[in-house]
């Protein structure tokens, strides 16, 4: 059986609000992805389309936007695995590829936040949770991950100035990004100064400085058979590794709050599918929703040991110039989390290194790439792996 | 002539905000009416589980028995919030957390009268019952 490629990647810019209804945003990720593949609607087999739900007032999106983008009387899909989504849509995408069902597949995430004000939006997010045994303590994305920052200092002696290292990361790549949300510097002395916004507190102990900005935002990944993907594409970007995991809701049904096992198990999928190991990788996007949630990634994808992925951060060794470069393009953290759209997003990173057109944020000749994607608190696990 | 049958949405009183009313676990709301917590046991395979469940995915027995939470659980994890969701400003700061009974968790709130400096990893506390000011029902970790 032939292989599954990427012909074509594209995103809108990630932006506070976007001014235009959501099928117009979906347009703008399709539309880069399209003139990225340089060929027609006349040439997609099916869309999957992929966002989380009730930020919309349009049920069903994936009718109106199929109609919107050109691609009647094609089968339409929607996706929802929270802000995995558009991963998950590649996995499902790669196997009605990879089936002979569909010659070529487009993934369209898109998410616009600001349908809704930001404490109804944390009411939804809050919803994502078990809303029968969590949701009515006043449970919220950030205080989960909180929880599990709190667990790994503890464990481990990873320290805010740790996570504060993280976030000063991310923008230093958000600032080349012109599609990020968040484009100015960020110094770790920000988050010392009680007066400095990042260092407020959200949820003890993260700050507001190591939580990622709400955006809206669409993204744009086309896949194709191996035959069709050479004939379209002088240089595709081949699906070498797929994992996939859930776990449990509520915390309550969990063992392991210094790590996401959902990552873990995704991630030894991947590396089982592909025939590699940790050490193949040479550039990754990994889900830091949270400056916790990188830092617990590099652990979980084998980059560092449990509880060392401090020391990865301390050492700069997943900046550009590093052993591993993970986020070179400012990360959730910086480019902002339209959920739906993130997975695309991040896949088209990597897309775009793996073919050397990443710009000013280009890791040198890498020839293998991850994508970690993570939906709810822990709760839906996506590793994707990516060759030239 | 035959009386009409109520609904049962006793689970509409769990907590400062319920999203769920109608439950086969609404007996829950009922025994924390009488001051306990429980989880449910399946009684065909004896597995227990908090929060409880009305079907057990291990033997796909639907015969359930009620125990109590009783004895102390070791706080694993909190973090307490400086913003909460809508309904749940009034309640600002709280903090949640999680216990380990061993057998099952308890996901749940710190006591609010609580200082947080109070509270460390690894320490026992032990789930109560609660009523709160909007008279709903709810149970929070204490110090033991
Ligand atoms: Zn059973």
């Amino acid at each position: 059986m032939g292989k599954v490629g990427i012909i074509g990647v594209g995103q809108s810019n990630f932006v506070r609000q976007y001014p235009g209804s959501i099928r117009e945003l979906a347009f703008e990720g399709f539309k880069d992805a399209m003139k990225h593949a340089n060929i027609t609607t006349g040439n997609i087999d099916a869309s999957m389309i992929c966002s989380a739900p009730e930020y919309d007032k349009q049920r069903s999106p994936a009718g109106i936007f199929a109609e919107y983008l050109g691609l009647n009387p094609q089968p339409t899909f929607y996706v929802e695995s929270l802000c995995s989504s558009s991963s998950m849509g590649l996995r499902l995408a790669y196997s009605l590829v990879k089936s002979g069902l569909h010659d070529v597949v487009a993934i369209i995430g898109f998410q616009k936040m600001s349908e809704i004000s930001s404490s109804e939006s944390q009411e939804r997010m809050g919803r994502g949770a078990d809303i029968q045994w969590e949701s009515p303590f006043g449970t919220m994305m950030p205080a989960y991950y909180a929880m599990y920052a709190r667990a790994h200092m503890d464990a481990y002696g990873t320290t805010l100035e740790d996570l504060a290292r993280v976030r000063v990361k991310a923008a230093t790549y958000g600032q080349m990004n012109e599609k990020a949300v968040y484009r100015k510097p960020v110094t770790a002395e920000m988050f010392s100064d009680t007066e400095n916004r990042m260092s407020g507190p959200v949820a003890t102990p993260l700050r507001v400085g190591d939580c990622c900005a709400n955006a809206d935002g669409s993204s744009c990944i086309i896949v194709a058979n191996e035959e069709k993907a050479r004939a379209f594409c002088s240089k595709p970007v081949w699906i070498l590794g797929l994992g996939a995991a859930t776990t449990s809701v509520n915390l309550a049904g969990r063992d392991l709050f210094t790590g996401l096992t959902v990552g873990k198990q995704a991630a030894d999928q991947a590396y089982q599918m592909a025939g590699i190991t940790q050490k193949n990788i040479d550039v990754a996007e990994v889900h830091d929703c949270f400056t916790i949630a990188e830092l617990m990634a590099y652990e979980n994808l084998g980059f560092a040991k449990p509880g060392e992925g401090k020391e990865l951060i301390r050492g700069k060794e997943t900046y550009k110039e590093g052993t591993i470069p993970v986020n070179v393009d400012g990360g959730l953290l910086s480019k902002g989390h339209p959920i739906g759209a993130t997975g695309g997003s991040q896949i088209r990173t990597i897309v775009l290194q793996l073919r050397d057109e990443a710009g000013e944020i280009q890791v040198r000749r890498p020839e293998i790439g991850l994508v970690h994607n993570i939906g709810g608190v822990g709760l839906y696990g996506s590793v994707t792996i990516l060759g030239r | 002539m035959a009386m009409k049958k109520e609904t049962d949405d006793r689970f509409k009183k769990f907590g400062t905000v319920s999203f769920t009313a109608i439950t086969k676990t609404n007996d829950f709301i009922g025994h924390l009416e009488n001051g306990k917590v429980m989880g449910t046991r399946c009684r065909d395979c004896g597995l227990e589980f908090f929060p409880p469940r009305a079907d057990c995915f291990h033997c796909f027995s639907s015969h359930m028995e009620w125990f109590e939470v009783s004895g102390t659980g070791k706080l694993i994890t909190y973090s307490q919030l400086e913003f909460g969701p809508v309904g749940f400003e009034d309640d600002l700061p709280y903090a949640i957390a999680i216990l380990d009974y061993e057998d099952f968790k308890v996901f749940g709130r710190i006591a609010g009268d609580i200082p947080e400096d109070e509270i460390t990893l690894g320490m026992e506390m032990e789930t109560k019952v609660t009523r709160l000011p909007n008279n709903q029902l709810s149970y929070v970790f204490q110090k033991v």
